[in-house]
């Protein structure tokens, strides 16, 4: 019993990391770097809750994270792909922006500093984007493998003149990534803030940037970076679990995911071979 | 400087300027209050009193640090997002220090071990990313990142469980080696927290410029920012770069605490960091880098985040945060912009000479 | 007569201050193999770029089959059949060749993509032009050959009719460049139209029907290939008598200087890329190391020079090297022109005089800070000897012309004191006139009695230049040979690994 609660918890946890990872994958593959998954996931948890809020639909609240990363995952490929922008610094950016329109718009809309009322949200095993957090990365390691598309996007990532030597557009390829990628990540953030029914200031708390480490040391694999964030989600689980048996000071434990992160990129990194165009314009 | 270099220093922060004033407008109109009242409310606020000038003094202090460590890092092709953590970090170092020393502490000593105990901590929070970029090719961005969670909370810890104040989420006082408010100088600027380490900061930005262009050092820095590959094959070390580097920026970000802990507040207290450190971020971009750009880069960034308090009766202070963020976005897009455009200008004019 | 199959009239391009294409023209007929042929930096790759559709003209006019399509675009280009193969591949190395081949116009079958008949079109392909290659392969791990046949499918696959090859047998063995003359002909034989950017005089006088030869970005002439000779086309190239005999070296060879013993380096991708070199450099010599590149060239000497682990053991005047760093190793006698100006050599937004110190900053240092007026001072008197324009130390490399920023390596490696110098591509991308300063620099090194280890993919260069010749094949030496007995064909056999290593050394 105590095991399948285990399973249990560490499948919610992951979801949002899955989802978040699995647009680091596409994005990062196509070639753009992807520090912008926190943002995603923190405008994608305040558009489901303002959707979900104006509609009294938790439906609603899945459309509204979906189009806040989308308008997210837009900015990122206008600075990026269109303006050439440094992608990290883009990336930075728009995860401050991202902060800081989050609180702008709490006070604006719900007069509060630090969250929401409460809104409808998902119970459970009835949370429709677990299941899609679960489905995500097999249905794009078979995109990657076996569409155009895919095809396409790996090339760009690896080679973009020659791809675009081949006519193939590698801004147009990038554009549909990155808009993916905040998509994917916006939902994550929906099933975050939806599963709690509720936004609270900074409620994504580094999850983008742990997904973006799953990417890492998952070696942009889709099947790889899903193992990765299943890891991640095991762990925090057992720290949560350690915190109610135990008497080790909590903030000891909020640490473990962000120095597991660490220890994972510092270990792996080396090792595996990022995309060879990431980061270049 | 050349035209085209002038072109190239001047569009950015012009560009800014105009995202941020045009973003402004469109957030505060859908706030529902008028941006001429606004934008008048905010320059009054900050540079229409003494009390406003000495806040965005005090502020710019904290940010011209944090902006050195970044523009720094980045001369080295590091990209240090952990300004924040380092802050932290050099100013708890600097409270706890103070703590630990008696009452009849001579000023110079007491200054001296709590501007080194600054130093230290920032720097050794720096060092850790630099060491593993240097010797496992962690990539110094999510390094730098996991390293803010990590001090914020442990300092937080250390600070909730052990150090603080009863009610509060700050240290005790502590008993010597404080530096002088502006005011005490100037009458004027009474009420303001701008204080002495203003001068510190000027300094900073003055060693800066020193160690970068006119040292070995800055010299070898440099070479491995631009590439690597030629600092190698030149028998630099680059990962010992690397490293020194991110142990300088951090020791930088760390002396900005003491503008909140020695030239404010006397104690350590829990988020005074505050978001300066990923400012920081901004202010080097802005500054282009160059310590000069960096200190005029600081003072407009403290213009807004004071102007944010000011303007807070009518719309909220969290505008400025928006209009920051956007600002950084805006100056990435035109820097590649303008370059490509001034190359291309550079380009017909040589051809319109070349003809007959 | 029917339209020519291309014709491009008085094309101007301009690159910044130089002008590249000056009035250049280029008329072919359908289904001839015609050369175009240059110096370094002559314009002919401009010129076919830009008929390609992959940068527009400035001024002037391109037909193809009689269709005015001046300024058309790649894509463009590709649909009326004119594609450009290229000299840097433009490969995806992750990639197998089939997907390769196919990218940008890939067969489907549903939304999947149809892996079976990608494969089957390479293989077609394959069969009818003699071009052998597998197409389930990963791109990475395949030869410089094999890359550039793959290359040449796509194209192909595209249906292209008229083939642009920019300096093709650039990257190839001589069996290797053979193969592709008979994959030329074939091609034209099936009624293919072949453009061959070349340097090289016997190439050209092998494989061409017609000749354009270009100079300082015009055209100068158009020869049929059957009634001109190699010096025609050499004087119409340079603009002057050229000898083309190979300058034997003379020289006092003496002691052995560098040692290397049973060295082992690993490549860029992991395999071994040098797997057990024994070589002496002696005093008074340059060994030239050849061989087609990528059998461990690059890996050798970024051993040698401390950028890269090796196992076995390498002496420099009876040091063991392995205990020192890059910067040890210069101080030690070593000096090192790198083959990738560009990356390693250069740090291209630093001045001429930043430059000129790279590697050798202690010197210029007092107490930490830099003597600005010192390096000044050996930035000016180093543009003095070697030449250097513009003569100004503050001028960014990067503004500077191929020849005159390798000028710029070679005055600060020379300049060193060093006993053994590694001189990897030293002419590669330099002008004519530059190249001649700077194999009369490395002859004066020797003739000072320092140790010269040149490795060159020019094979002439090599010929002109070494006292002995070492070729490097698979990681191996697969013989050594002194001047008198080296030539072309010599090397050439043993380059492709034909010659058993036993029957040497």
């Amino acid at each position: 019993m105590t095991l399948l609660l285990f399973l249990w918890q560490t499948l919610r946890i992951a979801a949002p990391y899955l989802l978040a990872a699995a647009g680091g994958v596409v994005a990062e593959r196509a070639g753009v770097v992807s520090l912008t998954l926190e943002g995603y996931l923190l405008s994608g948890a305040f558009g489901a809750v303002a959707a979900a809020h104006w509609g009294q639909s938790a439906w609603l609240g899945v459309l509204g994270g979906l189009g806040a990363g989308l308008l997210f995952g837009a900015l990122h490929a206008l600075a990026s792909v269109r303006f050439k922008a440094d992608q990290i610094v883009a990336g930075v950016a728009l995860n401050l922006l991202a902060v800081g329109l989050t609180r702008f718009l709490l006070q604006m809309g719900f007069d509060s500093s630090s969250n929401s009322p409460r809104v409808p949200g998902f119970e459970g095993l009835a949370h429709p984007l677990l299941w899609l957090g679960l489905l995500v990365m097999p249905v794009l390691a078979w995109v990657l493998a076996h569409t155009r598309y895919g095809l396409r996007l790996r090339a760009v990532g690896e080679h973009p003149q020659a791809a675009e030597s081949l006519g193939v557009s590698v801004a147009k390829v990038r554009w549909l990534a990155v808009l993916a990628s905040g998509g994917l990540a916006g939902l994550g953030g929906a099933f975050l803030s939806l599963d709690q029914h509720q936004f609270t200031d900074q409620m994504s708390a580094g999850r983008g940037f742990i997904a973006l480490a799953a990417v890492i040391s998952g070696g942009w694999q889709p099947q790889r970076a899903a193992v990765a964030c299943l890891l991640f989600a095991a762990a925090e689980t057992l720290q949560i679990q350690l915190q109610a048996a135990a008497a080790v000071p909590t903030q000891f434990l909020a640490l473990i995911p962000y120095a597991l992160t660490l220890v994972a990129v510092a270990g792996l990194v080396g090792r595996s071979r990022a995309p060879a165009a990431l980061g270049r314009t | 400087m050349t035209r085209t270099a002038w072109i190239e220093t001047l569009f950015p922060p012009v560009v800014a300027l105009l995202v941020a004033l045009v973003a402004g407008d469109v957030l505060i109109l859908a706030y529902g209050q008028n941006p001429a009242a606004v934008w008048h409310l905010l320059v009054d606020g900050t540079w229409g009193n003494f009390y406003g000038i000495g806040q965005v003094l005090y502020k710019a202090t904290t940010l011209c640090f944090t902006g050195l460590a970044v523009a720094l890092a980045l001369r080295a092709g590091m990209f240090n997002v952990g300004a924040e953590g380092q802050l932290a970090a050099g100013g708890f170092g600097a409270g706890v220090v103070g703590l630990l020393l008696p009452a009849g502490t001579p000023w110079i000593l007491a200054f001296g071990l709590m501007f080194v105990a600054a130093a230290l901590c920032g720097g050794a929070v720096a060092a850790v990313p630099g060491v593993l970029k240097a010797r496992f090719g962690a990539h110094e961005v999510i390094a730098t990142i996991m390293m803010n969670f990590i001090v914020l909370a442990l300092v937080n810890y250390a600070v909730a469980a052990h150090l603080h104040t009863p009610e509060t989420l700050h240290t005790q006082s502590i008993a010597s080696g404080m530096v002088p408010r502006l005011a005490e100088i100037a009458p004027a600027f009474h009420g303001s927290a701008a204080n002495l380490v203003l001068l510190l900061a000027l300094l900073a930005a003055g060693v800066v410029a020193v160690v970068l262009f006119a040292t070995r050092f800055g010299f070898e820095l440099r070479a491995v920012g631009l590439q690597v590959a030629a600092a190698e094959n030149a028998g630099i070390g680059v990962g010992r770069t690397w490293i020194r580097t991110m142990v300088l920026a951090g020791g930088l970000a760390g002396l900005g605490g003491l503008n909140f802990v020695l030239g404010y507040k006397g104690f350590y207290e829990d988020g005074f960091a505050g978001g300066a450190g990923f400012l920081g971020i901004a202010v080097a971009l802005v500054g282009r880098n160059h310590p000069i750009g960096v200190v005029i880069s600081a003072l407009c960034f403290a213009t807004l985040s004071q102007g944010g308090l000011a303007i807070h009766a009518l719309v909220p202070k969290q505008m400025v945060e928006v209009l920051q963020a956007l600002v950084i976005l805006a100056v990435a897009m035109a820097v590649p912009e303008v370059r490509a455009r001034v190359a291309q200008l550079g380009l017909t004019a040589v051809a319109r000479r070349g003809q007959p | 007569m029917s339209a020519p199959a291309i014709q491009m009239v008085a094309i101007d391009k301009r690159f910044g201050a130089v002008a590249a294409n000056r009035g250049a023209g280029l008329t072919v007929a359908a289904g001839e193999i015609h050369a175009l042929m240059g110096e370094n930096g002559a314009g002919k790759s401009t010129l076919v770029k830009i008929l390609a559709g992959l940068q527009p003209p400035d001024s002037g006019q391109f037909w193809v089959d009689g269709r005015d399509v001046t300024g058309w675009n790649t894509a463009q280009a590709l649909a009326a059949g004119v594609a450009m193969v290229h000299q840097h591949f433009m490969l995806v190395p992750t990639l197998t060749v089939a997907e390769n081949v196919v990218l940008g116009r890939e067969p489907l079958r549903g939304p999947r993509l149809d892996r079976g008949a990608a494969v089957r079109a390479v293989e077609e392909l394959c069969q009818s032009t003699g071009l052998q290659v597998d197409a389930h392969r990963l791109v990475a791990d395949l030869s410089v050959g094999e890359a550039q046949r793959v290359e040449i499918l796509k194209v192909l696959y595209r249906g292209a009719k008229v083939l642009l090859l920019d300096e093709p047998t650039a990257v190839l063995s001589p069996p290797e460049v053979a193969e592709l003359w008979r994959v030329l002909r074939r091609l034209q034989a099936s009624g293919a139209t072949i453009v061959l950017i070349s340097h090289k005089l016997d190439e050209v006088m092998e494989i061409s029907q017609r000749v354009t030869v270009m100079r300082q970005g015009q055209t100068v002439q158009v020869l049929d290939t059957a009634q001109t000779t190699a010096a025609a086309l050499a004087r119409a190239m340079v603009g002057r008598d050229v000898d083309l005999a190979v300058q034997t070296a003379e020289s006092q060879v003496g002691e052995p200087l560098l040692q290397v013993r049973g060295l082992q380096v690993a490549g860029h991708r992991g395999p071994a890329a040098i797997v057990g070199v024994d070589l002496d450099v002696h005093t008074g010599e340059i060994l030239g190391i050849a061989g087609v590149e990528g059998n461990g060239q690059s890996e050798l000497l970024e051993a040698l020079a401390g950028l890269r682990p090796y196992r076995g053991s390498i002496r420099l005047a009876g040091r063991d090297l392995a205990p020192l760093s890059v910067q040890q190793r210069t101080a030690a006698g070593l000096a090192h022109v790198p083959e990738d100006r560009h990356l390693r050599a250069l740090v291209l937004d630093f001045s001429v005089a930043d430059n000129l110190i790279l590697g050798k900053t202690a010197q210029f240092t007092r107490r930490g800070f830099l003597d600005r007026r010192a390096v000044a001072d050996h930035a000016r008197q180093l543009i003095a000897d070697f030449d250097i324009r513009p003569p100004d130390p503050q001028a960014p490399v990067r503004g500077l012309s191929g020849g005159n920023q390798q000028k710029v390596v070679i005055a600060r490696e020379l300049s060193r004191n060093f006993q053994v110098l590694l001189a990897a591509q030293p002419t590669r991308g330099v002008d004519v006139g530059a190249i001649e300063f700077i194999h009369d620099r490395l002859r004066q090194a020797r003739a000072q009695g320092k140790g010269v280890l040149l490795v060159s993919s020019e094979l002439r260069e090599i010929l002109t230049l070494s006292d002995r010749i070492a070729v490097l094949y698979r990681g191996r030496i697969v013989a050594v040979v002194p001047r008198e007995e080296a030539s072309e064909s010599v090397l050439g056999l043993h380059m492709t690994g034909v010659v058993p290593a036993e029957a040497h050394d």
